[in-house]
């Protein structure tokens, strides 16, 4: 009865350490979505990225891991600053085909580029030896690297709420999400609350992108291999919603991590069967607007 | 009540501009042409030859939903997908060998997906459609996996042998049978769907992707024509999976996945969606350029693909068709409308 009180516990904290990468990435495609309605499918691509940028700094360079994290947020998060001035901007107007089609377009490029820089083969990334061993939490040890992550991502959704719902800047953005020309009509620069949102988000994605490496791992089709997964948990929680995403996040992360473990044959099968019910049955997501 | 009058003459005159655009043009002739003339000039090359009329047909499938309904589906690889393991599994698993009738059975079971899938998710656009269609597609992936013990999973289906067709014809090594067969198969498809654009329910179609709002005040029976719609490409993609598992006696979960959906979008987008042609022109181009560029380096051939998405989206929204257009109007001839 212990030992099986002790995986099912240390199953709910794998699938939780599962979810903040989820969360951590999928937020900022949730808000820059919600913004402006952007279907953009190459999110997957700014967070493997951010994983070669934490991967070649650790291993080539010797940066220390926290480091290698804030310098992935930093400069994919600049980075994304040229996609979306020079050729997201131009699709704001257009329908959806034409944003999946110029974003698969852009994701199918950087699988190409990274596996010609790097090789199709999956990467490791060096972590200090404080995060290598298991912590004892007066409850049960854990692997040090899972409550780290879980840590960090504690952390984030709290900076995000507090951003978001108290800070001007956070009042701006929702007021954008609800209703974009009557934002403008009230003197709020929408596009440029836009290219912020959009280097914070794919900053984001990009620190996800290199604490995922040494839990899920990291090769050049990383960019279109989880996309289906940060999409639903984006489509679930509602765009816009930094609540519905940290809701979407925590449940899909734990139940495709038990799904996986428990039955590892059709754990993928319940994911998509839940989306897709609770898509029909709520199109906007949890906490979308319809 | 009997009709007026006027309101006769502009029957008329709608009936005639129908006839009009359906009349078939000497330009159409040409790649049917193509594909027979290859049959003879490039005969080591058939199996990529049946390969790519395959892929039309997927491509031609995803034209009616996409270009004309205007159904924008991320998942069209499940139709695709369900038709390869109907013929599939029929041939090893039942033993029922007969290409036509596996062919058609492909076409029904997708048929059947499509339209019960169809009925549920058309009711919704954009964002949630995107998604729903994405999912069940993956989700029939899963499906597949779960039940690996019958579809072989993702190591692939083994063991389909086909039976000569009509009895007579041996499918040989080289293709000629599997060839000729995919084109007849894809010519009569073809013409079913020319047929189907053309008609008043075509325009209802094309009516629902121009303005959805005006239809529905026009009293046009949205959900239900855009069902049919979707019923029939699904049941054409899956003769078109019907046809792969067929010709390749193999099929794995791959089928099913994302990576075939996005291939036969980006194929329709590349040739011009809504233009009928555009399938055969984007899925000859992607193809050439995949069996070019793949054997080059298959980095080059992801870049590639790439980079003519993104150049096709922002420069040439109307696809390769659309700028041969462009172009015959520039030189002054004006393209045929």
């Amino acid at each position: 009865m212990q030992h099986l009180a002790n995986v099912g516990i240390s199953i709910l904290f794998d699938g939780l350490a599962y979810a903040m990468i989820l969360f951590v990435i999928s937020v900022g495609l949730s808000v820059t979505m919600g913004l402006m309605g952007f279907v953009n499918l190459a999110h997957g691509a700014f967070a493997m990225a951010g994983g070669y940028v934490t991967v070649s700094l650790t291993t080539r360079y010797g940066v220390p891991f926290p480091l290698a994290l804030a310098a992935a947020f930093v400069l994919v998060g600049a980075g994304s600053i040229a996609f979306e001035r020079l050729l997201y901007r131009r699709l704001y107007a257009a329908g959806e085909l034409d944003q999946v089609l110029l974003t698969i377009g852009l994701a199918f490029m950087a699988i190409a580029g990274y596996t010609f820089v790097y090789g199709p083969e999956p990467q490791s990334v060096k972590v200090p030896g404080y995060l290598g061993g298991r912590l004892d939490l007066g409850f049960g040890t854990f692997p040090a690297y899972r409550v780290f992550m879980i840590a960090i991502g504690a952390v984030l959704i709290c900076g995000l709420w507090y951003g978001f719902e108290r800070t001007g800047l956070g009042a701006r953005i929702r007021a954008a999400v609800d209703n974009r020309a009557m934002a403008r009509s009230i003197g709020i620069d929408v596009d440029r609350l836009f290219t912020l949102t959009f280097a914070l988000g794919s900053g984001l994605a990009a620190l996800g992108g290199g604490l995922a490496v040494n839990l899920i791992g990291l090769t050049p089709t990383f960019a279109t291999q989880y996309l289906v997964l940060f999409l639903i948990v984006v489509a679930v929680g509602g765009l816009g919603s930094i609540k519905g995403t940290v809701l979407a996040a925590l449940v899909l992360g734990v139940f495709d991590n038990a799904g996986k473990y428990l039955y590892p044959d059709g754990g993928g099968f319940f994911i998509y069967a839940i989306t897709v019910l609770l898509l029909l049955l709520k199109p906007a997501g949890l906490y979308g607007r319809e | 009540m009997a009709a007026s009058k006027p309101d006769l003459a502009a029957r008329a005159r709608a009936a005639e501009f129908l006839l009009r655009r359906h009349r078939l043009r000497a330009a159409e002739a040409l790649p049917w042409l193509a594909a027979v003339l290859a049959y003879f000039v490039f005969p080591g090359h058939l199996v990529f030859g049946s390969q790519l009329l395959i892929m039309v047909l997927f491509a031609l499938s995803l034209d009616l939903i996409l270009g004309y309904a205007g159904i924008v589906s991320l998942g069209h690889a499940a139709f695709f997908g369900t038709g390869a393991y109907t013929a599939g599994m029929l041939a090893a698993r039942c033993g029922w060998t007969e290409p036509l009738s596996g062919l058609l059975a492909a076409g029904a079971a997708a048929a059947l997906v499509g339209w019960v899938s169809g009925w549920f998710l058309l009711r919704y656009r954009g964002l949630a459609l995107l998604m729903l269609t994405l999912a069940t597609a993956i989700m029939l992936q899963e499906l597949g996996n779960v039940r690996a013990d019958i579809t072989g999973g993702f190591d692939g289906l083994t063991g389909i042998t086909i039976a000569p067709l009509l009895g007579r014809f041996h499918y040989d090594l080289y293709g000629h049978t599997n060839y000729l067969y995919a084109l007849a198969v894809l010519f009569l498809l073809f013409l079913l769907v020319r047929r189907i654009v053309y008609s008043p329910f075509g325009q209802a179609l094309t009516g629902i992707r121009e303005n959805v709002r005006r239809m529905h005040a026009l009293g046009s029976p949205v959900h239900r024509r855009l069902v049919v719609a979707y019923t029939i490409g699904a049941a054409i993609a899956g003769i078109a999976g019907g046809l792969f598992a067929q010709s390749n006696e193999f099929v794995t979960l791959g089928v099913l996945g994302f990576d075939r959906s996005a291939a036969v979008l980006v194929m329709l987008i590349l040739g011009g969606a809504g233009r009928l042609y555009g399938a055969f022109v984007g899925a000859a181009v992607y193809m050439l350029l995949e069996d070019y560029l793949a054997k080059l380096s298959p980095e080059f051939w992801e870049f590639g693909i790439g980079l003519l998405l993104v150049l096709t989206v922002l420069f040439a929204r109307r696809g390769l068709l659309g700028l041969l257009e462009d172009a015959g109007r520039h030189f002054g001839r004006g393209a045929p409308r």
